[in-house]
């Protein structure tokens, strides 16, 4: 029986890392609210938040500290159950999708390497985007329950952008795994090392993926399931407290998870790029956070396109929104799939 | 017990009660919720025989995509109880001997297989891998693979004529 010889230290390992994946995941999340409204005070000549601390470093726990405090309400003919779930599915998918990302290089002791990955199971990639097709019920659930017509709208638009998108991102993605040859996150990252980033030979794929992840994060210039202007809020809008909290805090969790998956998909996950990094005998450890400090410089860059983005385009309108998906995205996507096949037949014979 | 002998209890377990509550639910969309809740136990239930492959595609195709048309079927034509026409006693009779005798068929279609022997070869079985599978279907199994496909493709096609406005 191979499932039960894990050891009390493997367990203990792996609940530290999970423990500190989910405390990082929070902490980036927090800290991206405050980037967001830093740059975009930066971007529209003004300040931004400066009160709370030095430079309003403590902004984000004021926000936190303000959402916990506010009165809770729940909509008398709501299903309370239901409206319970909603906010903690999207909360628990959010977190759930960073399980099979390799953080950094596993760092080698006596003992044998410690991982800096949760699970690194053979079908890695393809567990991200199963969680990310549940992701939906979080929306529609928490839509429907709000016994609200206009929640409900929101939660029917929200859940078929976010179905649209799946399918230009997955047929994205097999282009990349023609070419990396393996599902496994570990792979595909090592084998970037070898050959160079992804994004190198698959620049359209990593349009098309980058759009689709603006698209399933529920950004600009696709946040049509909460434009609160001209389509009355979005599928949160009987939420208060910090249930409403948990809704906009899952999505600056999702754009962190999916920065880091785009990261290790086409830009070489920990890869240090231009280097060697095998060469310089470094101590492993060093050489592990030096790897993790690489692999969250990449996801702050990616972290700060979104932003820039959300700041520089106006929203789309549905009609365009589906449009885009369906009549430019996926056939764009099917090109770069069969075009990327038929280069490597090419290369290999 | 061994780990994966409490897990298939626990997981069984869950299957058959969720299964029951999608049938017992007056509320269709708790039946749906349920049925998302038995379709992950079922994906438990292949990780435990060695089918990984099988598990996520689970989920991602019917967790994933079929519940939420599901989902959104009944949020759109607001389904509830009141609204849900009472059934003839004898339409219920019906529905209970057709599946009896469904589930007749596929206990005597699976008595003889060797499931029992099979299950559980941790970190030994590699037929649920995508690699195994992907060279199974592309070789041994071509000609069926390739003609779902085109039936899948023909579906599509369908759907996209009905769906036209015209």
């Amino acid at each position: 029986m191979v499932i039960a010889a894990v050891t009390l230290w493997f367990i203990l390992e792996k609940v530290f890392l999970i423990a500190s994946i989910i405390g990082l995941s929070f902490f980036i999340a927090m800290y991206t609210t405050l980037a967001e409204r830093k740059i975009a005070g930066w971007m529209q000549d003004r300040h931004g938040p400066n009160r709370a601390g030095p430079f309003g470093i403590l902004q984000p726990l004021a926000d936190g500290g303000k959402l916990f405090f506010k009165e809770e309400i729940t909509p008398v003919s709501s299903n309370r159950f239901l409206f319970l779930l909603g906010p903690a599915l999207a909360m628990i998918v959010a977190l759930v999708t960073s399980t099979v990302i390799p953080w950094g290089a596993p760092v080698l002791t006596a003992a044998g390497s410690i991982s800096l990955q949760v699970a690194d199971v053979d079908m890695g990639i393809l567990i991200v985007f199963s969680v990310v097709s549940v992701g939906v019920y979080g929306i529609m659930i928490g839509g429907w329950a709000s016994n609200n017509k206009f929640s409900l709208l929101a939660a029917i638009r929200g859940a078929s952008q976010m179905v649209s998108y799946e399918l230009p991102m997955s047929l994205a993605l097999i282009a990349v795994l023609f070419m990396t040859g393996s599902l496994k996150m570990s792979e595909i990252v090592s084998y970037q090392m070898a050959n160079g980033w992804n994004i190198v030979y698959q620049p359209l794929g990593f349009l098309i993926f980058f759009i689709c992840a603006l698209a399933e994060c529920n950004r600009t210039p696709f946040d049509l399931p909460e434009a609160e202007n001209e389509l009355n809020f979005g599928y949160h809008q009987e939420y208060s407290s910090m249930k409403l909290g948990f809704y906009l805090f899952a999505e600056y969790i999702n754009m962190f998870v999916s920065s880091a998956v785009m990261a290790t998909l086409f830009l070489g996950g920990y890869d240090i790029p231009f280097v060697n990094e095998a060469n310089w005998g470094l101590e492993p450890w060093l050489y592990s956070l030096i790897s993790f400090s690489v692999m969250m410089a990449k996801v702050s860059f990616l972290l700060f396109v979104f932003i820039w983005i959300r700041w520089t385009i106006p929203r789309f309108r549905y009609d365009q929104l589906m449009n885009l998906g369906w009549r430019k995205l996926i056939p764009l996507a099917l090109f770069n799939m069969v075009l990327s096949a038929a280069i490597l037949l090419w290369l290999k014979s | 017990m061994s780990i994966s002998a409490i897990l298939f209890w626990v997981l069984s377990v869950a299957a058959l009660f969720s299964a029951l509550m999608v049938v017992t639910s007056r509320n269709p969309i708790h039946s749906v919720i349920w049925l998302i809740v038995t379709f992950f136990a079922i994906s438990g239930h292949y990780i435990l025989l060695n089918a990984q492959f099988l598990a996520v595609v689970n989920i991602i195709v019917y967790a994933g995509a079929i519940m939420v048309l599901f989902l959104f079927v009944i949020m759109l034509m607001n389904l509830n109880k009141e609204s849900e026409p009472a059934r003839h006693r004898w339409l219920q009779l019906a529905g209970g001997v057709s599946g009896g005798a469904l589930l007749l068929v596929l206990v005597a279609a699976l008595k003889d297989t060797e499931l029992k022997s099979q299950q559980s070869l941790l970190l030994e079985g590699h037929t649920g891998l995508i690699k195994t599978l992907g060279q199974e279907l592309f070789s041994t199994y071509v000609i069926p693979f390739e003609l779902s496909s085109i039936l899948f493709l023909s579906a599509m096609v369908g759907a996209v004529l009905i769906g036209k406005k015209d």
